[in-house]
């Protein structure tokens, strides 16, 4: 049988227990946003629209932009590859930078990543004055902050788990920091890096095409790519170009999968922890022909040729890993006071210059009311999409995952529909809004939940295909049919993946509301009132007080959820409900 | 060369619980290993001898004393030492060779030398032809073999093994103990000394020169042996059984002291929460051992015998033998175990009489079942949150073993239809039906609790003493006595008075015992 793991993978969403300096931790996040914001606001680029490519809507054009869109895709991967194995790993092993960075991680992961958008944007286009490339970063730093959370969190799991003995032995061998790097850390966490990166890539589609498009302070600013690509094709109603657009979309989102996930996945399978061979392999028709080849034993060759002149310096530079049996109790007390009192007076000052910050807009301080009543009817929105999803697709994902064979050729297909970017099939939905007179105040519900009902259903597979099989034999050996077969066997057996579906669902759909609460189709704006489109309309307008307090009081809405709800959910899951 | 290799300095380590209570798992531990010997630690689980080996490795640094190695007090990592582990530890995504080779890389052999080095360690373990295999791809003795190969090949000066064999199967490790010892015999490798950690007696006779055995809770040196056998040794001589007799006892006898004591009779005469700790034993465990006794000659059995003919380890049988001296099924004399009257009708009735026999035992030699039987039926709801227990006992123990007492104390309580627990929501729940409500329809021994005054005029006129000597008379009858900071001040009487009292000193939250005075002063119960 068949069993893929949930995603985010087992454990990433492990965290440690909420403390009070959580929440200092995350005012000192928003402090960071909120010191890119003023270097942004006071930048003041001119802004030439000439500047930015004219995009044109003709199909000849769409293999072009396809591979910039691409080139955007794999430099943010690069990136957020990069950021996770260094930040994961000074969380791991530095005790104090510890109770600040993941914390830190968790606030950062329900940052709306596109209501920054506008932040970016300014940001780096004061960092480049006068060239594309401004939004090029813009664009890829959007794409990088909605892939490097998962990993970075799989990979920190992956080090705090790690084997005391494989810790040791590594010890009184006299491992280097760097040695030890590449040879036990990133192996042991191999598996769950290209996991959760093959899925945040996935999910990152959607905030690529979101970010190559986007209205700052009344100017429009367009990147060639698929995603502006199919905008422009909306906006001037298009529909035939449109699905173009998605037609493009799907061949990149499968060559990218079978040209470069499907045979990293069956590659990293040999870092496998366990001693064993496992049965079910994933495997991948392109690294089979990749290692009959010849170039793995050039690239092995290359490799073992450079490998020990590196390793040799690197190694010497960085030191051997290894703890000192000497400590001492009082100055390592007084060293974490101090570090408290510089935190402490770091966050407090920041808060309150924020809060200044704010304050200093047209409405004051009252913007923040005003962002929590919007952002409730934006929370009602997400719920129903997380209860509406999961009535329809859990049925569906135990049936699917029962089924092997099914499940087999199906839960590719449904890694296609997560990953790809639900904006484009907006403007049909937008078709039919207006043909039926339907409000987008409650159309944007049916738009957020485009692109988030996939992962309920992905997860939900996941979960049924790797409940036992005895299992259900034994239900139907004593004859339990029916209720109570899903209230007593079905339902708890898939609970954890669900868990982690709707939690991945749920911060989407609030991503989402983003772009699915105000929406521009053939000189239509359909506006719904509520968060989303509140931090549109304040990008749209550079009101910068507005953005702050609109990101704040979605992070606040998405962190307290999480503390709530999800992280309870979370851990009866593992414990009560869990298979293993 | 001059002093031992590695010498062990009144070395003391404790762990800290959660809540800041330090647990002692080894305590003035002294000991001087010189180069060439071949050393055993051996010890029950809990009796910190693979601590011990880490402190030797300076992977963790002692709590108290020192480790010198050549003389030199080691401030990190001992790289002067390789070590072999029970698990193996081997990095699955490299080759044989390749885990062979990275303790040499890391130190700086050049690739040539490397390679040779690592080919002919790997030929000495026997596991020639198989340098390119994955680890995966090998049986568990084989990965071992691996294991041994990545150790020698950086020729440590002294070898620390823990437990190297307890993961494979009987005849994988009889072969590999085999040929560890021709090898080492045969002077085919450069290191000389060797200290292994292991709980099996056999093997630490059949291998070792010298033997140390180690005490529990919290660990400490209680034999230090040579081993007088001339190798090559056999299993089946009359020397060997002998010396594997003797280690038995040595092994078995304190653990299993207080609970060897006559049990009076009458409720509540067992013993109190801190001297009569629950062994680690299950119910089926229990009551399988009673059977198998009940079919040997007269119900009885020596330890070495039925642990041999079982294929058990001390460290699963012990806890076993202890659940059932503590019942009052069993007897322990020297190594003798026996079956009481009792044991006999428990492992020959069915399975309600046996339960309802196991249930007046617990109650009455078991105090933890018996604490939370009469907690439960004095509350008012019926219920109780485990945590209440877990309170109390860590008092007497520390966060983990109080956690596991109470494990213990569940599983007994359940299967007697004592008391019934719910795992979710961490409650301990009275049982309104079966032998739980039963026995609550016995009268109860009379056990208000009554105030007594000790009136006097001066200090010195005997109100402490009389108070105490009241005690001990109470406890004699079963009550449950505690005397909270009771001291002797220097007068010969009231220590005579305190003697069989337990006494609870109050102890500062976090702060530890400070100092180490005389037993007295230590947070733990002493009679």
């Amino acid at each position: 049988m068949a069993v893929t793991p949930t995603f985010p993978s087992r454990g990433s969403l492990r965290r440690l227990r909420f403390r009070p300096l959580d929440a200092v931790v995350g005012a000192g996040v928003f402090l960071l946003i909120y010191a890119v914001v003023r270097v942004g606001a006071s930048a003041h680029v001119p802004i030439r629209p000439g500047q930015a490519s004219a995009i044109s809507t003709s199909p000849s054009r769409l293999p072009y932009y396809a591979a910039r869109s691409l080139l955007r895709m794999f430099v943010a991967l690069f990136f957020a590859y990069t950021f996770s194995l260094g930040y994961a790993y000074v969380a791991a092993r530095n005790r104090r930078a510890r109770r600040v960075m993941i914390p830190a991680l968790d606030i950062l992961q329900s940052v709306p990543v596109l209501g920054f958008l506008a932040v970016t944007v300014t940001f780096f286009l004061a960092l480049f004055p006068g060239s594309e490339l401004g939004l090029e970063a813009a664009s890829v730093f959007a794409v990088f902050t909605s892939q490097a959370w998962n990993i970075t969190f799989s990979f920190y799991h992956s080090l705090v788990t790690q084997s005391g003995e494989l810790d040791e032995a590594s010890r009184l061998m006299g491992l280097s920091r760097w040695k030890r790097f590449w040879s036990i850390d990133v192996p042991g966490g191999a598996i769950g890096l290209v996991w959760n990166g093959m899925m945040s890539f996935g999910g990152s589609w959607f905030f690529l095409t979101a970010s190559e498009l986007i209205i700052v302070g009344g100017h429009r600013y367009t990147l060639p790519g698929v995603g502006s690509y199919v905008e422009v094709a909306v906006e001037q109603g298009q529909l035939g170009h449109v699905v173009w657009g998605i037609v493009t979309m799907i061949v990149m989102i499968l060559a990218v999968n079978v040209v470069f996930w499907r045979p990293l996945v069956a590659y990293v399978e040999r870092f496998r922890l366990e001693q064993t061979e496992s049965s079910q392999k994933p495997r991948s028709v392109v690294l089979d022909a990749l290692r009959r080849s010849s170039w793995p034993v050039l690239a092995g060759r290359t490799r073992r040729a450079i490998a020990e002149p590196v390793n040799q310096l690197m190694g010497a530079a960085t030191g051997i890993d290894d703890r000192s049996l000497v400590s001492h109790a009082a100055r390592r007390r007084a060293a974490d006071v101090a570090f408290a009192a510089v935190v402490a007076a770091v966050l407090g000052f920041g808060l309150y210059s924020m809060l200044a910050y704010i304050a200093a807009g047209q409405q004051g301080l009252g913007v923040l009311g005003q962002a929590f009543g919007l952002g409730f009817l934006t929370f009602l929105r997400v719920a129903v999409v997380v209860a509406v999803s999961s009535v329809i697709w859990v049925p569906v994902g135990v049936w699917i995952g029962f089924n092997p064979r099914v499940a087999q050729y199906l839960q590719p297909v449904v890694q296609v529909f997560a990953s790809f970017p639900a904006n484009f099939i907006f403007p049909f939905a937008i078709v039919l809004f207006l043909d039926i007179g339907l409000s987008l105040n409650y159309g944007s519900i049916l738009l957020m939940a485009l692109g988030t009902q996939w992962y309920i259903l992905f997860n939900v597979i996941a979960g049924a295909s790797a409940v036992p099989s005895d299992m259900r034999e034994a239900m139907d050996n004593l004859a339990v049919h029916g209720r109570e077969r899903w209230r007593r066997m079905i339902l708890p057996a898939v609970f954890p993946a669900y868990v982690t579906g709707a939690i991945t669902a749920a911060g989407g759909a609030w991503n989402a509301s983003i772009v699915a609460e105000i929406v521009i189709y053939n000189r239509h704006v359909l506006v719904a009132r509520g968060l989303g489109s509140f931090i549109s309309q304040a990008t749209a307008s550079n009101n910068f007080h507005e953005i702050i307090a609109g990101i704040l009081v979605m992070a606040v809405y998405v962190t307290g959820l999480n503390a709530l709800l999800w992280r309870r959910l979370y851990s009866i899951a593992e414990s009560k409900y869990a298979l293993a | 060369m001059n002093g031992p290799l590695i010498s062990v300095q009144a070395l003391g380590k404790s762990f800290s619980s959660a809540d800041g209570h330090p647990v002692p798992v080894l305590d003035d531990i002294t000991l001087d290993v010189d180069e060439g010997e071949f050393v055993a630690l051996l010890g029950r689980s809990g009796s910190g001898k693979s601590t011990l080996l880490r402190c030797i490795a300076g992977l963790i640094a002692p709590s108290e004393g020192e480790v010198l190695f050549r003389g030199q007090r080691l401030a990190g990592t001992n790289r002067d030492t390789t070590m072999v582990f029970q698990t193996f530890a081997l990095l699955p995504w490299l080759t044989v060779q390749q885990n062979v080779e990275i303790g040499l890389e890391a130190r700086r052999v050049a690739p040539a030398q490397r390679t040779e080095r690592a080919l002919r360690a790997i030929d000495l373990v026997g596991l020639d032809g198989y340098e390119s295999a994955y680890p995966k791809e090998l049986s568990g003795g084989m990965r071992q073999r691996v294991g041994f190969a990545r150790a020698l090949v950086v020729e440590p000066a002294a070898l620390l093994m823990d437990e190297p064999f307890s993961a494979l199967d009987v005849l994988t490790s009889e072969n590999l103990r085999g040929e560890l010892l021709e090898l080492w015999e045969g002077q085919r490798f450069p290191t000389k000394t060797m200290v292994m950690v292991t709980h099996n007696i056999e093997e630490a006779v059949l291998l070792a020169d010298r033997i140390l055995v180690l005490g529990t809770n919290p660990g400490r040196i209680r034999a230090d042996m040579r081993n007088p056998l001339a190798r090559p040794r056999r299993r089946r001589t009359q020397g060997f059984e002998e010396l594997v007799d003797r280690i038995y006892r040595m092994m078995t006898q304190r653990d299993s002291a207080p609970a060897t004591a006559p049990a009076r009779p009458g409720a509540g005469s067992g013993g109190t929460l801190g001297d009569s700790p629950l062994p680690q034993a299950t119910v089926d465990g229990v009551s399988g051992l009673a059977e198998v006794l009940l079919g040997r000659h007269d119900g009885a059995a020596d330890l070495p015998d039925l642990a041999d003919n079982l294929g058990l380890e001390v460290d699963d049988l012990l806890p076993l033998v202890d659940a059932l001296v503590l019942l009052g099924f069993a007897g322990l004399r020297g190594e003798r175990l026996t079956l009481s009257h009792h044991g006999k009708i428990f492992a020959g009735a069915s399975i309600q009489d046996s339960k309802e026999i196991f249930a007046r035992a617990a109650l009455d030699h078991a105090p933890l079942v018996r604490t939370i039987y009469r907690a439960l039926r004095g509350s008012l709801d019926g219920n109780l949150p485990a945590g209440f227990f877990t309170d109390i006992l860590r008092t007497h123990a520390g966060e983990d073993e109080a956690a596991r007492q109470l494990d213990v104390a569940v599983n007994w309580g359940r299967y007697a239809e004592l008391y019934a627990y719910d795992a979710a929501r961490g409650q301990i729940i009275r049982e309104e039906h079966g032998i739980g409500a039963t026995l609550a329809d016995r009268p109860e021994p009379a056990r208000r609790g009554t105030l007594h005054l000790y009136l006097g005029a001066a200090p010195g006129s005997g109100k402490t003493f009389t108070m105490l000597r009241d005690g001990r008379a109470l406890r004699d009858h079963g009550e449950d006595v505690v005397v909270g900071f009771a001291q002797a001040r220097d007068r010969p009487r009231t220590a005579e008075a305190i003697r069989g009292l337990e006494i609870v000193p109050a102890c500062p939250r976090g702060d530890g015992p400070r100092r180490r005075a005389g037993p007295q002063a230590r947070c733990s119960p002493r009679r």
